[in-house]
């Protein structure tokens, strides 16, 4: 099998059944009083949880793609990013619908008062044009420089969202520290390769291996 | 004392653990109607009536969703690793401003009185909050037998540190070990329980056996768990959670729908078992019994 074909045929349908998982175990665990507790709140972990996992693993798809040569990776890249909008999707709705009974009032009063939902929703806001022009349509009209200028905003929504996390934790910020370490690491190696270009690009040929 | 149970908590409310409404079942079909459709609307209108009454919270959720840190930070936790906890022999020091101080054996400190059944709603400072059939001896009358002194003005509850059993505190998460406290007049308030037992059972570990505080005008975590020491004192006793954020929880943590947690609302609460959250009420409900304590004093600042 070509490199292409493991990617279309094995890694794309392993991500896909991947993607539906948690939403699974979210309905079962609901379904069979598997959840102690506030249910609400399950959610919002659950659907919370899987849409961050999937912002830091699509921004792991370019830096892998670099570190193992295998460039067909990108075919899974949509697939991943939409996955993290339809958790993050669930994951408001939760909100809205349980916690705030679509007051408009109640939801205007709560983003004003507390920065961490100010700050989730920014996250969210961030995700919908990247969403709606994730489609191949959308980045011939686009082109391409301007579509990879707009989906920067990736890295404010995955920026936003660790913060989200990390405010709204009573006291042990053990896990929002870990998303927070795991993106400092891959927007490291972006400055990292960058670097690395602006050398070969400006001492071309010339560098050995060091 | 006439109080034997809040008066809007009749005993004819209190009907067999096992008969009451199984959320699961709506829980269920909301689940499957909600993956039918795809959407989470629907839930809305499947969504029976919302019962006025109160019903005890399940067994499961008041001995399987628990805040307490030494176990660790995790609802699950405390069920999952208190199992180990050595409750027997328990000893409790008795210390302070009092004409009895010992190390009492806890059995013998118990033995004067006979335990009480009290349904109390218990309000969580995270915004949710439960039923909860206690068993316990009211602390006033403990507190009458060990004749505080002249001087006592507050009492202070000190949990177990022991980070062999309490893996939690081997994380310095919070200052070990967990102090709580209570002013004279709110340790000896009718309503303020010294629980030994839930549900008729004797106290699960995961939620503070062999006997806690129980204060229900006031955010949980002023129930102090697994006490070791209780202590009178003539000065105001330095609390865990306020040393550990002393903008966010107050001495008194009265539960105050006006007033809010710097972070969140404490306006409403979600009841567990309820999908939807409800109004919160002051002094959790019980204003009737305690609002006189705080006469004159600006709870926005004593929070």
């Amino acid at each position: 099998m070509t490199r292409a074909a493991v990617v279309t045929r094995v890694v794309k349908p392993v991500l896909y059944v991947a993607a539906v998982l948690p939403f699974t175990w979210l309905v079962f665990a609901l379904v069979t009083g598997l959840v102690m507790g506030d249910e609400v709140k399950f959610m919002q972990h659950v659907t919370g949880d899987t849409a961050l996992t999937c912002l830091m693993l699509s921004l792991t798809v370019t830096p892998l793609r670099r570190l193992t040569g295998w460039n067909e990776l990108i075919k899974v890249r949509r697939l991943i990013g939409l996955t993290a909008f339809w958790y993050a999707c669930l994951h408001l709705s939760t909100y809205l619908v349980f916690d705030q009974s679509l007051s408009i009032d109640e939801i205007a009063k709560d983003i004003v008062k507390h920065p961490w939902v100010l700050v989730g929703f920014t996250a969210f806001l961030c995700l919908v044009p990247l969403a709606i022009t994730s489609t191949t349509g959308w980045v011939r009209r686009l082109g391409g420089k301007r579509w990879q200028r707009l989906h920067r905003l990736v890295y404010v929504a995955a920026f936003a969202g660790v913060l989200h996390y990390f405010w709204l934790v009573k006291k042990d910020v053990q896990a929002p520290l870990v998303y927070g370490a795991v993106l400092l690491v891959l927007l490291g190696a972006r400055v990292w390769y960058a670097r690395e270009r602006r050398k070969t690009r400006s001492a071309p040929a010339a560098v050995p291996s060091r | 004392m006439l109080i034997r149970r809040p008066p809007d908590l009749l005993s004819s409310e209190i009907t067999d653990e096992s008969l009451f409404w199984n959320r699961r079942d709506f829980i269920a079909a909301a689940g499957l109607g909600a993956a039918a459709v795809g959407g989470l609307l629907p839930l809305r209108s499947l969504l029976p009536a919302r019962a006025d009454d109160e019903k005890l919270t399940p067994w499961e959720d008041v001995t399987g969703y628990n805040n307490y840190y030494e176990f660790g930070t995790g609802k699950d936790d405390p069920a999952s690793n208190a199992g180990a906890l050595r409750t027997k022999p328990w000893k409790v020091d008795i210390a302070g401003e009092v004409k009895r101080p010992a190390l009492y054996d806890l059995d013998e400190l118990l033995k004067p009185f006979t335990p009480v059944e009290r349904v109390y709603r218990m309000r969580c400072v995270e915004g949710w909050s439960m039923v909860i059939p206690w068993l316990g001896i009211p602390l006033g009358q403990i507190i009458d037998r060990l004749e505080p002194t002249s001087k006592a003005k507050y009492v202070e509850f000190t949990t177990l540190l022991d980070p062999q059993q309490m893996p939690g505190q081997q994380r310095r998460i919070l200052e070990w070990p967990y102090v709580e406290g209570l002013r004279l007049d709110e340790a000896r308030h009718p309503l303020t329980l010294i629980v030994t037992g839930v549900y008729g059972k004797a106290l699960p570990n995961q939620n503070g056996a062999p006997l806690r505080l129980i204060v229900p005008w006031k955010y949980g975590f002023k129930g102090g768990k697994s006490l070791v020491k209780i202590r009178f004192r003539e000065t105001q006793p330095q609390t865990t959670w306020n040393i550990a954020a002393p903008d966010e929880y107050g001495f008194y943590a009265n539960v105050n729908p006006d007033v809010d947690h710097p972070r969140w609302s404490q306006a409403r609460e979600r009841r567990i078992g309820e999908l939807f959250k409800r109004k919160t009420l002051m002094f959790n409900g019980y204003a009737d019994q305690v609002a006189s304590l705080y006469a004159g004093m600006d709870l926005r600042k004593n929070f």
